[in-house]
């Protein structure tokens, strides 16, 4: 049967199973909107490129599958950008459709024309321009291949307006043949061997879990080997949830504003079990003295990301679920009972804690009862910057796919977006985005897209008046010149949700945090706001300052 | 800091090159030759990239270069038996009465003059990376008023 290159696009999506897509119509991809108005899947008209892109990502990370997006060229193709490199940090398989000017006139600086497959190539684990649109389907099948395939990623797919109205022959392919593309899953024996014996020979053994568990739907086997081996876990931000943080061996977050005991076992560590994580900054500090005693194992279905910068003693290459399972055939647990008490003592020591007020609404105080109210069974979004840290330490989390950041790149106006996208994904949870005053203005006007599906995404602004995170290195390094962090001229928050059509609630006094959240979980067809006007100059305890060791930790506000 | 060839298949792809060159570019690697040809196989390419770093940076320019999706193989040529070869094209300044002793030059490497004019010389010369150094060297006292190298290229012997 012969289409046009439109339709291709729209049958092979349908054979994809693709369920929602996301997007926003221009001019040269009239052809392919000709044909998404009947489409046998959902469409999310957002209202900027950068919130369908990023509500496409928040859809992956909620459900597991690919994100999908469309966007016209030019500027319809580069207001993505923000959205794919985010998603390409943190390895979230997308398939993005940009429209591009017709064949015979790109390079001529034609209208609503950019280099766009040039502009994302670093951006994107790979990209195609389609020049001839017998191509397409095959390239659409390459495409969602190499999305979800070993570490996935972003793959966009540039369509020029002429190819998306050729007709061609549709088959779509049933499977892809890539000669140079051939990841690796299965953990080599030997490899796996060595591991195990090390973890049985070691004394201070820490595991140090991250997204690479997540993507590859480890958390049977990693709570398995936890429980086999005794070993205690620290998990990456992206980790958050692979591992109940509830249970006695989780010693939650490691990092820069990770717990005292995470990024001191670590530090203490003779063996460190690596599992899906790739030793970011953010996690190492200064990284010469990040682990002066340890061995290393480290699993991880990227061969680029082992030894990238820490040495590695056995890097086993493979899928995290594949080689854990093999791992809890053979390994013994080692003898630890000193570390273990070791620890314990530690985490009583030097608790996850912050000093709360009467006079005040501490924002961590407000995470705490989202946890406690959602009995920690919501997804969590988060902006980027001191919501994003406070999210990750006073909410704990029990299970996979709860929680969603943008760790890698650190993308503002992620949040929001994102929990539209866990939202359609998963419409039996709520989606709660805690942000910032600052980054929930970055793609504020996607809160129409969550009105008009009845979304009933609650945001909660942690609401300082500050850009927080940057004014609390102001104070702490750069001599409290808080240079252009004060955004206290700010929008009434309520009315602008209610100009939405959406609930807004301002809260000022520490006894309306609780009523103010029952309220907004108590709503169930329209997203909610809830302005908490939090103590202004809070900052994020514990604090490992950038480039520094564990060793020059900041455990709270020096007098 | 030792400098490595790598010899790169790729599919002979719209796109490729400015992938390989942009890899290098956006994560510091620094080339000091890079040659792309076709080969025996009608939608391959080879490249061969001359990279200069320390063991750890030349493990990751080639798992990096083997994350891309049209890459097909990385090897580098550094460790194995190979034979290396570069072409060289100098434009001298030789008057009349310098002619000779370039000519002279010329003939011990199995250089070429390729074209001849009344105050140049313009040389080719074909061989391995130490012999055309050598060459160059050579060259130097005559002033060099142009030089241009092909980049090297790469095959392992059987």
């Amino acid at each position: 049967m012969k289409l046009k290159g439109a339709q291709i696009i729209i049958e092979s999506l349908h054979k994809e199973g693709v369920e929602v897509m996301f997007g926003y119509p221009g001019g040269v991809v009239i052809p392919i909107f000709h044909y998404l108005f009947d489409a046998p899947f959902r469409f999310i008209l957002s209202r900027h490129e950068q919130g369908a892109v990023h509500a496409a990502d928040g859809y992956a990370r909620a459900t597991g599958k690919p994100g999908v997006v469309i966007a016209t060229s030019g500027p319809g193709a580069t207001n993505l950008v923000t959205g794919i490199a985010t998603a390409n940090m943190d390895s979230i398989p997308l398939v993005i459709f940009t429209g591009q000017v017709s064949t015979e006139t790109i390079g001529n600086d034609a209208f609503q024309e950019a280099d766009v497959t040039g502009i994302t190539r670093p951006i994107t684990k790979h990209n195609y321009l389609v020049n001839d649109v017998k191509d397409l389907p095959r390239v659409i099948k390459e495409a969602f291949h190499i999305a979800t395939t070993g570490r996935p990623g972003p793959v966009l797919i540039d369509v020029p307006v002429n190819i998306s109205n050729a007709e061609t022959e549709f088959e779509y392919p049933d499977r892809v043949n890539l000669r140079s593309y051939k990841p690796v899953y299965e953990g080599h024996a030997g490899q796996i061997k060595k591991a195990c014996k090390l973890i049985e020979q070691a004394k201070r053994p820490v595991v140090y879990a991250g997204g690479g568990v997540v993507i590859s739907n480890a958390f049977e086997e990693l709570r398995e080997f936890i429980k086999k081996t005794g070993i205690p876990i620290t998990t990456t931000l992206l980790g958050l949830g692979i591992y109940p943080e509830t249970d006695p061996l989780s010693l939650e977050m490691l990092g820069m504003h990770g717990t005292y005991y995470a990024n001191h076992a670590v530090h203490e560590s003779d063996l460190l079990i690596a599992i899906g994580a790739r030793f970011d900054d953010r996690v190492t500090g200064k990284i010469t003295e990040f682990i002066p005693d340890a061995k290393v194992i480290h699993i991880d279905i990227d061969p680029a990301s082992v030894s990238k910068s820490v040495q590695v003693d056995v890097p086993i290459v493979g899928n995290a679920k594949n080689v854990l399972k093999e791992m809890n055939k053979i390994v013994n647990a080692p003898s630890i009972d000193e570390w273990i008490s070791h620890l314990d003592k530690m985490k009583k020591e030097n608790p996850l804690t912050y000093v709360d007020s009467d006079a005040s609404i501490k924002p961590q105080y407000v995470v705490e009862k989202i946890y406690e109210l959602t009995k920690g069974d919501a997804i969590i979004c988060t902006e980027v910057g001191q919501n994003q840290m406070w999210a990750a330490q006073f909410y704990k989390y029990t299970n996979p796919r709860t929680f969603i950041s943008s760790g890698g790149l650190g993308t503002m106006g992620f949040g929001f977006p994102a929990a539209i996208g866990a939202q359609l994904g998963r419409p039996d949870k709520r989606v709660i985005d805690i942000a910032g005053d600052g980054s929930i203005q970055m793609n504020i006007q996607e809160m129409i897209v969550a009105v008009q599906h009845r979304l009933p995404v609650i945001i909660a602004i942690l609401n300082n008046g500050f850009l927080g995170m940057v004014r609390q290195w102001q104070q702490l390094f750069y001599d409290k010149r808080y240079s252009h962090t004060c955004i206290n001229c700010q929008p009434d928050f309520v009315k602008l949700a209610e100009a939405y059509g959406a609930v807004g609630i301002r809260i000022d006094r520490k006894d309306d945090v609780i009523p103010a959240i029952e309220k907004a979980l108590s709503i169930t067809d329209t997203p909610i706001l809830l302005d908490f006007h939090v103590d202004r100059e809070e900052n994020v305890y514990p604090m490992v300052p950038a480039g520094k060791s564990v060793k020059e930790i900041i455990m709270r506000e020096l007098a | 800091m030792s400098q490595h060839v790598i010899s790169i298949q790729v599919e002979n792809k719209f796109g490729v090159l400015a992938r390989v060159a942009g890899l290098f570019s956006a994560r510091g690697y620094n080339i000091d030759s890079l040659a792309v040809s076709e080969t025996e196989i009608e939608d391959v390419s080879v490249m061969t990239v001359v990279v200069r770093g320390d063991d750890r940076i030349i493990e990751q320019v080639k798992k990096q270069l083997n994350k891309l999706v049209d890459i097909i193989k990385v090897t580098d040529h550094s460790q194995v038996n190979s034979v290396q070869r570069e072409v060289v094209l100098a434009k001298v300044q030789a008057t009349p009465q310098k002619r000779a002793e370039v000519y002279q030059l010329a003939e011990i490497f199995k250089a070429e003059i390729v074209d001849i004019s009344l105050k140049t010389m313009t040389i080719e010369v074909v061989g391995e990376p130490e012999r055309v150094e050598n060459f160059i060297e050579l060259l130097r006292p005559y002033r060099i008023k142009e030089l241009i190298r092909t980049g090297r290229v790469s095959m392992i012997k059987e």
